[in-house]
């Protein structure tokens, strides 16, 4: 058997690897566990949030797979931030965990050139430090010219409940060290790390009357997807409820503290937590003080009476967690469906990565998802995408695609994951990018919808549909700009009215906008706008914020510049004199490529830098 | 950076003992070529050797030795330092016998500059050094000292510290929209906030004029009609204090006639159009021209003479830099008094002097203080940043405030306004020498309770 791309895990990265690398003509072959545990999730029913709800967006406007499937399996859709500005809108979905997996494998099946198998691969074939193939478990050998690596929390899993430790993948699948112990061997350096779930109880069961509704947006609908808009009906979206601990629930985790895991009830973890996503008994030993805890319920399905309870994740045994769940309000006589458990699992030092997701060591094998050390479906998805793509142009011998910080949000995690390393499982934020005025939800196709047609990956349809939008919003910011409002006492009326002032000389549509009391419905009614709404949104947001807009470019701009300043590949830091000693460490492990890229690593300091690009200029390297 | 330096440690020509200072990989090296003692590269390090530095056989000066190796100098490099006890002609033998022997004269403050870029002190500590080096005066070594204490590093982390809290808050309000146990912070929580911030900075930026008030003095220019006594008062200033008068180039523009110490405030007396050569400026030179003089310094001194009358071009000028720091001085050679005083009702700043007996120095020296409110400038109470880049980033976030203000005015999401926070927070970084993105996720974790 051989193929050209390999991928080893059937999750949110490993689908979207699988899907990329098919797409772009290769063999390729999915290898997971279980079939119907493919695009599982494990954790919390919702994709999309803060930050990731962008990148799920990014990861439509590249050809993805994500954004349609969420759009397809949806039960409620929420335009977060909706009343901040237009760079931290972000949209989430709460997804059906029924049909979020049969729409993945449904659209997995329609892709030509993919083959799914189900088997456990145990070891990986290298020759010369280049990957040549996988050995599975039930013993088959198989070729390939790239592997992908997405194991999610598979790998050397051990589920943490109290003072138990089981070796096991989440829902009781099975684990196995073997690949594990065959990237040791290779001489990669891993990392234990730890995330947690929380309790999922019965619908049926809880009393909705003693909590607070927090149903999705209501105004209008969205969708992730920039192609096929999915149609759905705003009345029937499914609410999530709020409720809070309180003082019972507090004086229950105190007391029992010692029987979590995480506190005393197993000696020997090693793994490190998010700080992003602490347990319940994290939340009341380190705010001590606070009197309570917000939770909310969210719905899993239509299909099943699941309710997962967001904020209470836990390692308690299960008793402690029955105790606790019943101190909250409305869930007084509810029943646990599934218990909360903390999950240790083998990751890679993501250091140990180019920018592409190829491993340093091991040539045309790259990782992708929890396996590099982040957390959360949508990193994954981003991850194993661009990792597909990767291998695909390094069997191809051609130049690597890689996504800048001011491109998008999946190039600020990727950047951050092989330049900064991770110490707990790394979620993106909005804080994390510098430049996200620029990384917007409503212009991810603008930034990334060209990529996606080079490599093939939309359809001619969907392109041209891009390249009109474009045209349209450019045609349209013209237009405002060309036509001017006259002062005159017709004028002066209208804009007294909407509480602006006067104008003395003629003003153009464009800077009218800009003024905070004027809309685009104001200037609809003195010029002709005939135009979709998501072009109008693009020329009212370049409008309105346009001046914060330049400088982020300007911003962006100087960040690139550096960028640019490329580092030889072979340059010895050992011979570049007067570096501190932590600093050199630091330069030869990660081994930036830019000097872009030696300034954000940690450890390095400006006047290291400074020293480095002394020598890049004095041409020693090139004796 | 792989050479030895050498240089005069001390300022040259004071004090009994002068030290010369090489550091470097070759510094104990050049040294014991010329030290007759013990031998130089067997002594441990941290030790004081006596002997001789000679040149072949003749012995040049006796000296000390201090003999420091690597890592744990200023410098992180080898250093040697020589204790000559010769005063200045052999100290200066000395220094030639380290050039000649394989070191290169160090340039103005690149021991420290060393320091700095082998990691031994931050880019504050750097600044401080130097200022130390250059202090002319008592108050300027003082706020040197107080600086490489890193009083200002203190200030201006506790500002980003402060700022990295809001920035915090709305982010966590971004990354977090949900969470209702959460305050929003809204714009106009950010009001307040701001004013305070913007104080802050105003009041390093006022301190931080001053500070360079105390550390490169007073640009003081004598102004006048022809012949009343300028230049006689610009002799009798100088002349109070010879130590120091020399005719140095001026940091930026013009000559330097001299520099005095007024009770640790230096003052330089600035020959802008050459008062000492030429006794009529303003005739020579015209009222436009001597005013756009005046636009340069800090200080005016207008000299009137007791026995004229006040010319309609006197008081031309003098209406023209009431807005200024100025002095009139009424120069009273004369006993006759002719002047009419009554035109100068409007004025400020009038004091009497004499030339020929020496009078007036005093009140001059109480006006100047009063000016510049000397007496309030407390070098221990005060966060001052003498360095140029630092000051202009300091303004340049001064001008963030009032984009943000504005913003405010305009209904900016804060989102968006915060963009200009966390460039005042970048800015504060650069001057003390710390910008991580990471401090702030560190901040937002431990801020607040989160999770899912």
């Amino acid at each position: 058997m051989s193929y050209e791309v390999i991928i080893v895990g059937g999750g949110h990265a490993g689908c979207e690897a699988a899907a990329a690398a098919a797409k772009m003509n290769k063999k390729t072959l999915l290898v997971t566990s279980n079939v119907n545990n493919i695009a599982d999730m494990p954790c919390n029913p919702s994709i999309g949030g803060s930050a990731k709800g962008i990148v799920v967006r990014e990861i439509d406007a590249l050809g993805g797979l994500m954004g349609k499937v969420a759009d397809e399996s949806q039960i409620q859709m929420k335009m977060l931030n909706d009343k901040k500005g237009p760079a931290v809108k972000a949209l989430r979905a709460q997804v059906d965990k029924k049909i979020y997996p049969i729409e993945m494998l449904k659209t997995l099946k329609e892709i030509p050139n993919l083959t799914i198998l189900e088997d456990f691969v145990i070891n990986l074939i290298v020759e010369k430090n280049k990957v040549m193939g996988v050995e599975t478990l039930s013993g088959k050998t198989i070729k390939s010219n790239a592997v992908i690596l997405t194991t999610g929390t598979y790998m050397d899993s051990d589920i943490l409940v109290g003072s138990k430790r089981t070796k096991s993948g989440p829902h009781g699948e099975k684990t196995i060290p073997d690949l594990s112990n065959s990237l040791k061997k290779l001489g990669f350096d891993l990392i234990r790390l730890k995330t947690g779930t929380p309790p999922r109880v019965s619908k049926s069961t809880i009393d909705f009357t003693k909590t607070k509704e927090e149903p999705g947006s209501l105004d209008k609908k969205y969708n992730f997807s920039f192609g096929k808009e999915k149609d759905y009906n705003i009345s029937d979206q499914m609410s999530c409820h709020l409720i809070y601990t309180n003082k019972e629930t507090h004086n229950i985790i105190n007391e029992n503290i010692s029987k979590s895991s995480m506190y005393g009830g197993i000696a020997d973890i090693e793994g490190v937590g998010p700080r992003y996503c602490p347990s319940i008994e994290d939340k009341i030993t380190r705010f001590a003080d606070k009197e309570k805890h917000q939770l909310f319920l969210e719905p899993e399905s239509r299909y099943y009476d699941e309710i997962y309870i967001q904020g209470l994740s836990t390692s308690f045994p299960h008793d402690i967690q029955e105790k606790i769940v019943q101190t909250l309000p409305g869930l007084e006589s509810a029943k646990i469906l599934k218990y909360a458990y903390a999950i240790e699992y083998d990751a890679l030092k993501p250091t140990q990565l180019k920018q592409n997701l190829e491993t340093k060591n091991i040539k045309n094998l790259f990782t992708a998802g929890q396996i590099n050390g982040t957390s959360g479906y949508e990193e994954a998805a981003c991850q194993g995408l661009m990792a597909g793509i990767n291998a695909v142009l390094t069997i191809e011998k051609k130049s690597p695609f890689v996504l800048k910080r001011n491109e998008a949000y999946t190039g600020v995690l990727i950047d951050d994951l092989i330049t900064k390393g991770v110490q707990d499982p790394y979620r993106l934020l909005t804080s994390r990018a510098e430049f996200r005025l620029i990384l917007r939800h409503d212009n991810a196709d603008i930034r990334l919808r060209k990529y996606a047609n080079k490599y093939g990956l939309i359809n001619e349809k969907e392109y041209k549909a891009f390249l009109k939008k474009e045209a349209e919003i450019k045609e349209l910011e013209k237009k405002l700009k060309e036509n001017k409002l006259k002062p005159c006492k017709e004028a002066d009326e209208i804009l007294l009215k909407v509480g602006s002032s006067k104008i003395k000389d003629g003003i153009n549509y464009f800077d009218l906008l800009k003024r905070p009391e004027i809309n685009i419905e104001f200037i609809k009614k003195l010029i002709n706008i005939d135009y979709k709404e998501e072009v109008i949104e693009q020329v009212v947001i370049n409008s309105k914020y346009e001046g914060y807009i330049k400088k982020a470019y300007r911003e962006a701009e100087k960040m690139v510049r550096l960028e640019n300043k490329k580092i030889p590949q072979n340059i010895d830091y050992g011979k570049v004199k007067n570096i501190a000693s932590e600093a050199r460490q630091k330069l030869e492990e990660i081994r930036p490529t830019s000097i872009g890229q030696a300034i954000r690593i940690s450890g390095v300091n400006p006047s290291d830098v400074s020293i480095l690009m002394v020598y890049l200029k004095k041409g020693d390297f090139y004796d | 950076m792989d050479d030895t330096i050498v240089g005069i440690s001390t300022t040259q020509g004071v004090g009994a003992i002068s030290i010369i200072r090489l550091s470097g990989k070759d510094a104990i090296n050049v040294a014991s070529k010329i030290f007759l003692g013990k031998k130089l590269n067997e002594v441990d390090t941290h030790t004081i050797n006596y002997g001789y530095i000679v040149n072949e056989k003749e012995k040049i000066d006796e000296v000390l030795v201090s003999v420091m190796k690597k890592p744990n100098t200023y410098t992180k490099e080898d250093i040697v330092e020589i204790n000559c006890h010769g005063g200045i002609s052999s100290t200066n033998k000395v220094l030639e016998m380290c050039l000649l022997n394989g070191a290169r004269l160090a340039e103005p403050g690149e021991f420290t500059k060393r320091a700095f870029l082998n990691g031994r002190i931050d880019l504050t500590q750097a600044e401080g050094v130097m200022n130390l080096i250059n202090s002319k005066t008592e108050q300027a070594r003082k706020m040197s000292i107080n600086q490489l204490n890193g009083k200002s590093a203190f200030k201006i982390k506790e500002l980003r510290q402060f700022l990295i809290e809001i920035i915090a808050q709305i982010e966590v309000n971004i990354d977090y929209p949900e969470y209702e146990d959460i305050e929003q912070l809204e714009n106009e929580h950010l009001k307040p906030k701001l004013y305070k911030v913007k104080e802050e900075l105003k009041k390093i930026i006022t301190d931080s004029e001053h500070g360079r008030i105390i550390k490169e003095g007073i640009d003081t220019v004598i102004i006048g009609r022809p012949n009343v006594g300028k230049s006689s008062i610009l002799n009798m200033l100088l002349e109070q204090d010879k130590a120091i008068v020399t005719e140095i180039a001026g940091t930026t523009r013009d000559i330097v006639e001299g520099q005095i110490n007024l009770e640790g405030i230096l003052i330089n007396l600035i020959d802008t159009a050459g008062i000492r050569k030429t006794e009529d400026v303003v005739e020579k030179i015209g009222v436009e021209k001597s005013l756009e003089l005046l636009e340069k310094n800090d200080l005016i001194l207008y000299i009137l003479n007791n026995n004229e009358n006040i010319s309609e071009e006197d008081l031309e000028i003098l209406n023209k830099i009431k807005n200024k720091n100025y002095i009139i001085i009424i120069n009273k050679n004369d006993l006759h008094s002719k002047i009419d005083i009554n035109k100068l009702n409007h004025f400020k700043n009038i004091i009497y002097m004499n030339t020929i007996d020496k009078q007036g120095l005093k009140e001059l020296k109480e006006k100047i203080k009063e000016l510049y409110k000397l007496d309030i400038i407390n070098t221990n109470e005060m966060t001052y940043i003498t360095n140029t880049k630092s000051l202009s980033l300091l303004k340049k976030s001064l001008k963030e405030i009032e984009n943000i203000e504005t913003g405010l005015e305009n209904d900016i999401p804060i989102d968006l306004l915060e963009i200009d926070l966390k460039q005042i927070w970048n800015n504060l970084g650069e001057i003390t020498g710390e910008t991580f993105q990471d401090e702030l996720i560190n901040q937002l974790f431990s801020q607040f309770c989160l999770g899912k």
